[in-house]
Order: structure tokens, then sequence, then C-alpha cells
């Protein structure tokens, strides 16, 4: 299984259709490509932290300045960061939207990727954070402007699961 | 030397400044001293006072950004230290208050206790270009103005006394805090996009 690149032009599009011209990452494998489009693409700005929960920080500061933001990062690199979501984000009501690859589900052929993976969902349902699995490259982008929407009006952190399905050819 | 004194020293510097500053003692000394719109609290998530600076000194490129931090909570994101390095924002400076405590819950010794840990080393380390340690508040007053002057990421490591306020309160609820602030910001940049996602 290769990470599809086709796909990922899709979510990148997505991106920039979406108007966010801000995006904070942990580069991991499923991200590769839209890593890189990312960063060949000059009207868009991209941080890439050491860890995840830097970007929950990174979001508010650009979230302050007026600047609608996404954050892309790996499930297990959502876990590692939630301390930041419940007390900066949720507590103070910062949008956030993350794109999240869920690794770790079906498919997984590495163990060391399960548990996360298995852990996800109900933990974004345990703190009551909206979620979608994006499974579909043709309706991949409208997920994420309707993520991107959702997340202002509600002030609230909101992700979508960027699936196997999606990401791998 | 104290953290209040510095403050209080830092304070009018500091009305033309985007504020962001981490959680309990700070956070209450810098209240005390009179709140404004340009301050952010960061009452709790510690360690991403600074990534919240970083966040904003990149998206609100003709502001200066101001980050109040503590040992604590730069030691729970030394991470963070190796991305402002990375991106060296022109327009931010990092003070970094080290009382060799966690002061603000329950007075425990940091990792700076016994000075083993350099952090201003560290940031050195991490690639942070301009690093200076100070312990005095006229060397820490000369130091933030130099910082303030320069167009160059500044990180200022000010030792200080591990003791706090006697009090801790503020009539400003924290998502208040968060709703002005943003407006504050926004309202400055005059920026059209302000409130919409898209």
């Amino acid at each position: 299984m290769t990470v599809s690149r086709d796909n990922s032009l899709a979510v990148y599009q997505g991106i920039k259709d979406s108007g966010v011209r801000f995006l904070s990452a942990l580069p991991e494998t499923w991200l590769i490509y839209l890593l890189q489009l990312a960063d060949d693409d000059p009207d868009m700005t991209l941080i890439e932290v050491a860890k995840e929960e830097e970007a929950i920080g990174l979001a508010a500061g650009a979230y302050f300045a007026g600047k609608p933001n996404i954050l892309l990062m790996q499930n297990h690199g959502f876990l590692a960061a939630l301390n930041g979501v419940v007390s900066l984000a949720m507590l103070y009501r910062v949008p956030l939207c993350m794109l999240i690859a869920l690794r770790g589900h079906w498919g997984e052929p590495y163990p060391w990727h399960t548990q996360g993976g298995i852990y996800t969902e109900p933990v974004l349902r345990g703190l009551g954070l909206p979620f979608e699995y994006a499974r579909d490259p043709a309706t991949v982008g409208r997920q994420i402007k309707e993520a991107v929407t959702f997340a202002h009006s509600s002030l609230s952190p909101v992700a979508l699961l960027l699936t196997r399905e999606l990401m791998e050819d | 030397m104290k953290r209040a004194d510095c403050l209080k020293a830092l304070y009018p510097e500091l009305h033309e400044r985007l504020v962001v500053t981490i959680m309990g003692a700070c956070a209450q000394e810098l209240y005390d001293l009179g709140h404004r719109e340009n301050f952010f609290y960061l009452e709790h998530a510690m360690g991403l006072a600074s990534s919240i600076g970083l966040g904003l000194a990149l998206n609100a490129p003709d502001e200066k950004v101001v980050v109040l931090d503590g040992d604590g909570s730069v030691l729970m994101n030394l991470g963070g230290l190796a991305t402002l390095a990375r991106y060296r924002p022109r327009n931010l400076t990092h003070l970094i208050f080290d009382n060799g405590s966690l002061l603000s819950t329950g007075g425990f010794a940091s990792h700076t206790t016994a000075g083993l840990t350099d952090l201003a080393a560290i940031a050195k380390g991490a690639g942070c270009p301009n690093v200076c340690l100070v312990t005095s508040v006229y060397d820490f007053m000369a130091a933030a103005a130099e910082a303030f002057e320069n167009t160059t990421l500044t990180t200022i490591v000010a030792k200080v006394e591990a003791v706090g306020p006697d009090h801790y309160g503020m009539d400003l609820a924290l998502p208040e805090n968060a709703f002005r602030f943003r407006r504050h910001i926004v309202q400055k940049q005059g920026s059209k996009g302000a409130g919409k996602p898209g």
C-alpha cells in the first residue's frame, strides 16, 4: 500500500477552497504529499511542530489574529495533544479544525498503531468533540470546508478523520 | 529579584504589545497591575504560552508579541523552544521567569532549582538566536528594552525569587478574555475577514 497522491491533492484542494492559509503539522507518512503541497505553495504558511500539543497553541494564536487555520496530525498526536485541546481550546472556546490521520484501524498491518487507532473514536466521543470520517476524495473537500465552518460557528474543536480508504491507494 | 518588580517595571512598555502570560502567580501579578485588552492569560495548558505567541507573531506580523513564561511551563514544552528557533519570528520576545519552583501548583522544586538545568543554555541549544540571562531588575529592563528595539527573536531568562501574590482571582471569565483579546487584535488590524471562517 502506498499513500495516495491523487487523494492527497483532493484533501489539499479542500484546504485551499476552505480559505485556510495557515497550517500547523507534525509530519507523518500519510501526510507526506499534503505537506509537500503546502511547502511548495507560496500562498500557504506551514509550521511543523515538535509535538502536536504545540499546534493547539499555534492554532489559538492564529485564531486570535483573525486567521482561520487547520491542524494536520496523526491520531496518536491528537492523543498527545489532549490537554491543549481540553484546557486551551475547550476552556477558552477556541475553534480548532483538526485533520487527523486515522492510523491503527481497519486494515492496519502494524501492531504499534492499533491501540491508538482503537481508542481514537471513543476518546473523541468522550470529549463530545464533533467528528466525521473522510473516506471519499469526491466529498472530502466539502467535509473540510464544513469542518472549518462548524469549528468557528460552534467555537469548538472539530475533527475530520482521514481514513485508510482515502489516504492509501 | 522578584517577578512582580520586573512586571511592574515592564508594564508601561506592554501597552502597545500583545501579551500572552502563563497561569497562576505571573498572570495574577500582571492582572493586578491593571488589565488591558491586549493581555491574554493562559490559566492552564502549561507550556503553550510560547506556542500561542508564535501563532500570533506569524499571523499578526505588524504586532509586537511578548510571552511571559516560567520555568515549569517551559519545561513542559521544551520542543516549543526548537519550533520557535526554527521559525524565529522577528516580532516575538520570550521572557522566562525562572523561580526554580512550581509555585502556583504547590511550591514544589522545579528541575532548575539546584542550578543543574540551565534554561538559557537549553534555549541556545534549541537554536534560539538571541538569549540572555539576567538577575537584576535593571538588567532585565535593559535586556527587554533591547529586545523590543531589535528585530530578532529574543529569549530572556530572568532568575527570580519563588514568591507570588497573596491572593488569586480575576473579574474576567476565561472565554471572555479570549473573545476580547481576539476582538482587540482584529479591530486593530482592521481585518476584513475577521469572524468569518473562509
